[in-house]
């Protein structure tokens, strides 16, 4: 692991000072903003973001296994988590935000959804880390870290065993 | 045609005969059992050493599905599968089309068989016109042209009434009526056994009662009218301790069973097989035991094959839609020799099965090795084994539960009066010892 | 066996065609699937992309308009295509078999059939003759199973009762023609259900029907006491005419669900029904329509169900 990587908790910091002059800095009449999470890391991010915000914004979680392009390949996620967006996205801005960003193919499948719900005003995209490798022409508004991984190399955001913290692992493929 | 079988092991279950020794045959009939005769000559040495010798199979069930179901099987497809089976003489059953019910029928039959190699074949004539279980056939006329029974196959008789008038004018003329003891209104649409597998899967059942009352109507109707019955295909262990009972008191009835119910069950139909859909339906694991235990003590008289092939598509279907029925000539000594192995019986007893009893059930000179007698004639191998499948079996019914499973015994030679009628050609590649 | 031909090699779900047999985990992965498509159809969208491409044809041999409809819904909100083919007995007689019919919509470029058939085992029979990639639901195959409604029954329950550990259940009415009641058994045997009634006269159970792990009530007053859910059965209209019951108002007045037979129940008993109902005779309209009823729910269910099944079988095939 390069030792230039920060913590996670250090990235949710500078993307949360980042984000915050964006979503605060409203005029009256202006959409709303509303945060949404991709289960599972991106929900990790978007709780830190949201507690150093500290605005009450709205709260939504995608689980994207039925919007994969790759089901006939790999078939259905074991574990799939119903989506959640109990608010109006029609006509909403909504931060879209995930951990790590890499072929794109993800985010493409979380704004399919997301247009499911309704038509937003608009999206941005927050991730954690943009590891490089995009497959898609998609780039993300808020980063916390660029890093530059090799094909073989696979990062992931995990919890910490006692459920609290969070803790980046890469390994080689 | 003179033919000396050198060296085979000779099991005559009639007499008990069991040695190895050399067998003379001539015109058709066995001339010698252990010494030649004066001045024989043979023009044929069959070296049968490491084969057993046994009387040709008598079967008491065997479809030919002529006339009128060529398209399950041909005549000269299923003498063939006989022969290859070991079988020398069989009885046909009336249930085809249209049923054995005229004497002109009965004598084609009987033509048509008597000119193509195979075994000797006894219709058994239908006992109702059209087996519809109304108006008697002519019986004694049939007899005349060839039956040597009566019965209603599978069919049933309407009531009870034609029931009794059957036997009296059976008897009457000394004939045997064949009788499958079902009711039909207790198995009406059934297809399976009334019992844990059907309660699982849904199939709609018959209960053992189908056959037990069926059973004890026809056995009063015996002791009043004195008719010869034999009960064929027996399935259940209450109907077994019905004809017990029965012979105990000295009724004058015989029974056989089919050779797949010694070894099959319910259970085997669990995956709707439905080469396992049988009439009588496969029944519990204690009405199988109940199967053995009576052919064991004598109760049962017979193992037939119940032979009925059914082609393909009529197979190929959900179980309750499909054609009953397996293909059984070339099974009836694997699964015979099977039963004897596992139930430790001496080859002496459990070849009578298929060959002096039935033959008595018959009324027919057969199923013995002995000078004097007709030279039908099995020779099998009871080491060998084979598998079950489409390319194995001679039969055009490929119907078998027992396809992919492996048989022990095979027959190598069958005579049947005199003439080598099978002979299996020794495999490929391989030196015949 | 009939297990296997459900399973892939590596366990997975690759044909649905009856409950028995299928291991607890299998069952409870539907379930939870099910449970993240329910939201789907409360969105403006019903609909999610997973299937998108697949051709998935309904032959029903047997006409089920209800049953055929459901699964027709379940698959568009799966973006997949459907074909419905009803295939009356006429077309069969023809000469063309069963297999034959099979053999011919695969050519269709087939991925999945939903198969409704009056004979038991005629789904087991497709399957075993589908070719690879093609797999197979069954909608009710004579009196043997109905696996997607006895999986929408086991949602309704977990949905409103928790855990099956705990559970008692009575299943009421025609037990032996019903292949809703046979997919019940199994299921809530393998899921745990400590106890499981069946409800009904003599002439309406199998024989042996012990052997599947119930306990046989003959009394309905006996059978409902103290359970946390009532299933009961649609008695069909021809059992009435046959001999093993007398009438409609004699089967209603002894297992028929009124207000003061429910009233043995747990008071917060849930009452379901597989539909079409038949009021009055295996149900008091008062019960049917009444607060302890979740019928409806069964049907908004039962879509998020077959969904469920459908995209896990869909996606079987697929490389771990």
């Amino acid at each position: 692991m390069p030792t230039s990587l920060p913590t996670p908790e250090q990235l949710i910091d500078q993307l949360a000072r980042a984000i915050a002059p964006v979503i605060h800095d409203s005029a009256p009449g202006d959409p709303p903003w509303a945060l949404v999470g991709i289960h599972t890391g991106g929900v990790w991010v978007m709780d830190g973001l949201m507690r150093r915000l500290g605005a009450d914004l709205p709260r939504g979680v995608l689980d994207i296994a039925f919007y994969r392009d790759d089901f006939s390949r790999i078939g259905l996620h074991p574990q799939v988590k119903p989506s959640s967006i109990p608010f109006e996205v029609e006509g909403c801005r909504i931060l879209l935000i995930d951990d790590v960003l890499y072929t794109g193919r993800t985010i493409r499948a979380a704004m399919n959804l997301l247009f499911d719900y309704g038509r937003p005003a608009a999206i941005k995209l927050a991730v954690l880390v943009d590891r490089g490798g995009r497959e898609l022409p998609l780039c993300a508004d808020f980063v916390g870290a660029n890093l530059n991984l090799a094909a073989d190399e696979h990062i992931s955001l995990n919890q910490n065993h006692d459920g609290v913290g969070l803790h980046f692992a890469i390994q080689q493929r | 045609m003179k033919i000396q079988i050198r060296g085979g092991r000779v099991i005559d279950p009639a007499s008990g005969l069991d040695a190895v020794q050399d067998i003379y045959v001539a015109a058709g009939h066995i001339v010698g059992v252990g010494a030649a005769p004066a001045d024989f000559h043979a023009n044929q040495v069959i070296d049968a050493s490491g084969l057993v010798v046994c009387p040709g199979l008598v079967d008491l069930a065997v479809r030919l599905r002529e006339p009128g179901l060529e398209y399950m099987a041909t005549l000269e497809s299923e003498m063939h599968a006989c022969a290859v089976g070991g079988i020398t003489s069989l009885a046909c059953p009336p249930d085809t089309s249209p049923p054995l019910d005229e004497p002109g029928l009965v004598e084609m039959l009987k033509f048509r068989a008597k000119h193509m190699p195979g075994p000797r074949v006894y219709p058994i004539g239908a006992l109702t016109r059209q087996l519809k279980g109304e108006r008697l056939t002519e019986m004694a006329e049939l007899n005349e042209a060839g039956c040597v029974a009566f019965s209603q196959a599978d069919a049933p008789l309407v009531d009870t009434q034609v029931l009794l008038r059957a036997m009296e004018y059976a008897k009457t003329f000394e004939l045997p009526i064949w009788l499958r003891p079902q009711d039909p209104h207790l198995a009406r649409e059934g297809v399976a056994h009334d019992g844990v597998v059907a309660a699982r899967l849904g199939l709609p059942a018959i209960p053992v009662p189908a056959e037990t009352v069926a059973l004890a109507t026809i056995l009063l109707l015996v002791r009043e009218t004195g008719a010869r019955v034999h009960l064929a295909r027996l399935s259940s262990r209450a109907g077994i301790e019905m004809v017990r009972r029965a012979k105990h008191d000295g009724l004058p009835i015989t029974c056989d069973v089919g050779a797949h119910y010694i070894h099959l069950s319910e259970m085997d139909t669990a995956d709707f097989n439905a080469h396992c859909h049988l009439v009588p339906p496969l029944r519990s694991q204690r009405d199988r035991d109940a199967i053995r235990q009576g052919l064991a003590d004598g109760t049962i008289d017979a193992i037939c094959s119940d032979h009925a092939p059914v082609d393909d598509d009529a197979k190929e279907k959900p179980f309750q839609e499909a054609e009953p029925g397996a293909t059984g000539v070339e099974l009836l000594l694997p699964l015979t020799l099977k039963w004897a192995a596992e139930a430790g019986l001496p080859l002496t007893r459990a070849l009578g099965y298929i060959s002096h009893r039935p033959a008595g059930i018959l009324g027919i000179e057969a199923g013995r090795v002995a000078a004097g007698q007709p030279a039908d004639l099995c020779l099998f191998d009871p080491d060998a084994h084979w598998l079950v499948s489409a390319a194995s079996l001679a039969s055009l019914g490929k119907n078998s539960p027992y396809l992919g499973f492996e048989m022990r015994g095979r027959v190598q030679y069958t005579l049947i009066d005199g003439h080598l009628d099978f002979r299996r050609e020794p495999p490929r590649g391989h030196h015949h010892h | 066996m009939a297990t296997n031909l459900q399973l892939t090699e590596d366990g997975r779900l690759r044909h649905l065609l009856t409950l028995e047999g299928l291991p607890r985990r299998i069952l409870t992965q539907i379930l939870d699937t099910a449970a993240s498509f329910v939201p789907v159809a409360e969105r403006d969208v019903k609909k999610v992309p997973l299937l998108r491409g697949k051709a998935i044809f309904n032959i029903f041999f047997e006409n089920s308009t209800r049953t055929r409809t459901t699964f027709e819904i379940a698959a568009k909100r799966l973006s997949a295509d459907i074909v419905n083919l009803n295939i009356n007995a006429s077309s069969l007689s023809k000469g063309e078999t069963l297999l034959d019919t099979v053999a011919n919509l695969s050519a269709m470029q087939a991925d999945m059939f939903i198969v409704r058939h009056a004979a038991a085992g005629a789904a087991h029979l497709i399957a075993r003759n589908v070719a690879p990639h093609i797999s197979v639901i069954n909608a009710g195959d004579g009196r043997c199973a109905h696996p997607t409604q006895g999986l929408l029954d086991m949602y309704t329950l977990r949905h409103y009762k928790g855990e099956f550990h705990n559970l008692r259940v009575a299943i009421v009415g025609d037990i032996l023609h019903s292949r809703v009641a046979r997919s019940q058994i199994h299921a809530l045997t393998t899921l745990g259900c400590p106890e499981v009634r069946v409800v009904a006269p003599k002439t309406l159970l199998p024989r042996d029907v012990e052997s599947l792990g119930v306990h046989v009530h003959h009394n309905m007053e006996d059978g409902i006491r103290d359970v946390d859910a009532v299933l009961m059965l649609r008695l069909q209209n021809e059992r009435m005419r046959g001999s093993r019951l007398p009438s409609a108002g004699e089967f209603f007045k002894h297992w028929g669900l009124t207000p003061a037979k429910l009233k043995l129940a747990r008071p917060d008993a849930i009452v379901m029904h597989p539909g079409p109902m038949n009021r009055g005779v295996e149900i008091d309209s008062e019960v049917a329509d009444g607060v302890q009823s979740v019928i409806l729910s069964q049907v908004t269910f039962g879509i998020a169900v077959r969904m469920a099944v459908m995209s896990l079988l869909a996606g079987s095939g697929a490389q771990a």
